[in-house]
């Protein structure tokens, strides 16, 4: 199978005034496509830096980032734009779903900027729903649905434009256990049907999931595991 | 590469729409907020609609009169407009006579014809009846001048003025008043004690530029007026003299040859002043339209001013809007949306708030117009053209000050956005 991502001696050197601190350290790995990854490491260890790099909404300092064989760091922001749309979904912690837009039309939203035709936006979309288990409740609006169900809408917005990989930053940070492990049910499922996820955890429960473990600390990786499941 | 440039603008088709959707939800999500935003837009256009609609009534009063009186007219007074810094009134001096008139017809090729007329007013009895009124005097050419005809009976003739004849021709408001809705031809009335035939009925002219009424007259032949109604001991001095030019192309030559002439015969040589003096029915008018104008520039001044505030008042709200959804401008361009995308979100809210207010003010201008228009009997015209331009500008007053909120909001970074609480 071919690599999906691969970094090489990524940094990361935020200035803040006269400050200079670098968050990720000289970062290389690859990931293959359909797999499962779990990233784990303290806070402030660099996860989420890496993650947003990975998701093309920041730039490494220096460093190579193949995205899907495409060379990411050139790139101006709208092939950026177009990358993301096209190649990545987010899944965040705090779900990010559009307030007062129904579940449906929070789903097509990536297909929006796609420049998808409605019908068939509104069509994947429904079909995205029912792949997540939400078929049904595709006119609620984020505030009538529970918290697992939410994140639900917001993995089948990450599904709905096919990406190559999903980034998930946190996915059960709101969430319960029992909810939890049905969202960690679903990213299962969706993983054997082949679609690759790259997912920050500070739970070992949740990271016990994916089929390879990184861990993180201070801006290095000190550890990459395959786990059997 | 062509097959991509098919998707960008398939894309953009669908964005539109879109976009339009996602405004519109925005501004349903705070009613009071974008109606209270769009009310220095709904003023300002109203007073657009306002100022167009009674400037366009002005306009439409102004040729009316401009067609009451007569077109290139000119008028010849006695009297200098000013003498020592004082203006001396007509008739201050005795100078002017019925022979400049007919030298003036004879002599001045721009002049189509001319028309003497003295002026009095008196008592005018019929039976029991009377009426205070103007007496003009004058020779057939008046009706000419004026184009004025009868409505019954027939004008002045020559044979009149030539005899002196005691005939006379009332205007609507003097018929009206002596004799209501008989005929007055054949009757006899009384013009200062002195007994006269009416032989016409004139037809309704309305009132003039400066608001008088121009039926409210009796005309009698010149020289019957000279001799029983007017006391002057200068039997041959007239008035005024009305004159009418060819064209109106030739009312300032027309006007220029009479000055000329009226010096000569005058005798009015180097920097002596004339005894007379020269005025242009089309600058009396002028200053009619002037204050017109003046009305227009008020009402302009208060849809500048109010569009301005207002322009101001959707740019702050945009800019409040903006922060206020940061998050999901960060959503956005997490999933996709380039710059030019929330750009064009952004600025398709802010028109959409200044195109929805202007709807509104057009509405409300024209209710206003209508409203003004009946109560002082004013007409005011809503052309199709000033409700397109109070639209294109309502609208143009959103993209101008949508943009800088809108750019705000393009040029955000998605981490930051995404981040905001
Ligand atoms: N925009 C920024 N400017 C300056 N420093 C930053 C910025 N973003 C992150 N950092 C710093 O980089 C380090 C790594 O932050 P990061 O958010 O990647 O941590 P994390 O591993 O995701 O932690 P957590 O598990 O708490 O989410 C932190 O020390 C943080 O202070
Ligand atoms: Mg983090």
């Amino acid at each position: 199978m071919g690599e999906v991502i691969s970094l090489k001696d990524i940094r990361r050197v935020f200035t803040m005034g006269d400050q200079q601190f670098e968050a990720l350290r000289g970062i290389s790995f690859s990931v293959a496509e359909g797999e499962f990854v779990a990233i784990m490491g303290a806070s402030g260890s660099g996860k989420s830096t890496c993650m947003n790099i990975l998701g093309c909404l920041d730039h490494p300092s220096s460093g190579t980032y193949l995205l899907d064989g495409l060379d990411v760091a050139g790139m101006d922001l709208n092939r950026l734009a177009g990358i993301r749309n096209k190649k990545l979904g987010f899944v965040f912690q705090g779900f990010n779903l559009l307030a007062r837009t129904p579940a449906v039309e929070n789903v097509e939203l990536p297909l929006v900027y796609a420049g998808v035709p409605a019908k068939e936006r509104r069509h994947k979309a429904l079909a995205a729903l029912e792949q997540v288990g939400l078929g049904g409740k595709e006119g609620n609006h984020p505030s009538q649905l529970s918290g697992g169900q939410q994140q639900r809408v917001a993995i089948a917005r990450a599904l709905v434009n096919s990406p190559a990989v999903i980034l998930a930053d946190e996915p059960t940070g709101n969430l319960d256990s029992s909810t939890s492990e049905e969202i960690m049910g679903l990213f299962t499922d969706l993983n054997r049907r082949g679609i690759t996820i790259i997912m920050v955890t500070h739970e070992p429960d949740v990271a016990t999931y994916a089929g390879r473990r990184i861990t993180f600390r201070d801006g290095q990786i000190i550890g990459d595991t395959m786990t059997n499941q | 590469m062509r097959e991509r440039r098919v998707f960008e603008i398939k894309g953009l088709h669908v964005d539109l729409l879109q976009t339009l959707k996602i405004a519109l939800r925005a501004l349903r999500t705070n009613k009071m907020r974008s109606f209270l935003t769009m009310l220095g837009i709904i003023i300002g256009i109203a007073a657009v609609i306002a100022m167009m609609a009674v400037g366009a009534g002005a306009r439409h009063v102004i040729s009316q009169q401009i067609a009451s009186i007569g077109s290139n007219i000119i008028l010849v007074i006695p009297g200098s407009t000013t003498s020592g810094g004082i203006r001396i009134g007509s008739g201050a001096s005795q100078t002017l006579t019925s022979d400049d008139a007919k030298a003036i017809m004879a002599e001045c090729p721009s002049v189509e014809t001319a028309a003497p007329t003295v002026r009095s007013t008196g008592q005018v009895v019929y039976g029991n009846m009377n009426w205070s009124t103007i007496i003009m005097g004058s020779t057939p050419e008046m009706f000419d001048i004026r184009e004025w005809p009868v409505t019954s009976g027939r004008s002045l003739g020559q044979q009149d003025v030539d005899g002196a004849a005691k005939v006379c021709l009332l205007g609507q408001t003097v018929a009206e008043n002596l004799f209501g809705s008989t005929d007055p031809v054949g009757k006899m009335v009384r013009i200062k004690k002195v007994p006269f035939t009416v032989v016409g009925l004139l037809e309704r002219k309305g009132q003039s530029p400066q608001g008088s009424d121009q039926d409210d007259v009796i005309f009698v032949p010149l020289r019957t007026a000279q001799r029983k109604l007017v006391g002057s001991q200068f039997p041959n001095t007239v008035g005024a003299v009305m004159i009418k030019a060819r064209s109106e192309a030739l009312l300032s030559k027309a006007e220029d040859e009479v000055n000329d002439l009226l010096k000569q015969r005058h005798r009015i040589t180097g920097s002596k002043e004339p005894d007379f003096s020269t005025r242009n029915l089309s600058e009396i008018l002028a200053v009619a339209e002037q204050s017109s104008k003046a009305m227009s520039l008020l009402l302009g001044a208060v849809a500048s001013i109010s569009l301005l505030v207002g322009g101001i008042g959707i740019m702050n709200i945009m800019l409040v809007s903006v922060t206020e959804r940061t998050r999901e401008i960060g959503i956005r361009m997490a999933i996709g949306a380039r710059k030019n995308d929330i750009l064009l979100q952004f600025m398709t809210e802010a028109v959409l708030l200044t195109m929805i207010g202007g709807l509104i003010g057009i509405c409300l201008g024209g209710a206003g117009a209508m409203v003004v228009s009946r109560i002082l009997s004013w007409p005011t015209l809503i052309s199709v053209e000033s409700v397109s331009i109070a639209f294109i500008f309502s609208g143009a007053v959103g993209i101008f000050f949508g943009f800088y909120p809108a750019r705000k909001a393009a040029g955000l970074n998605p981490i930051d956005a995404l981040r905001y609480e």
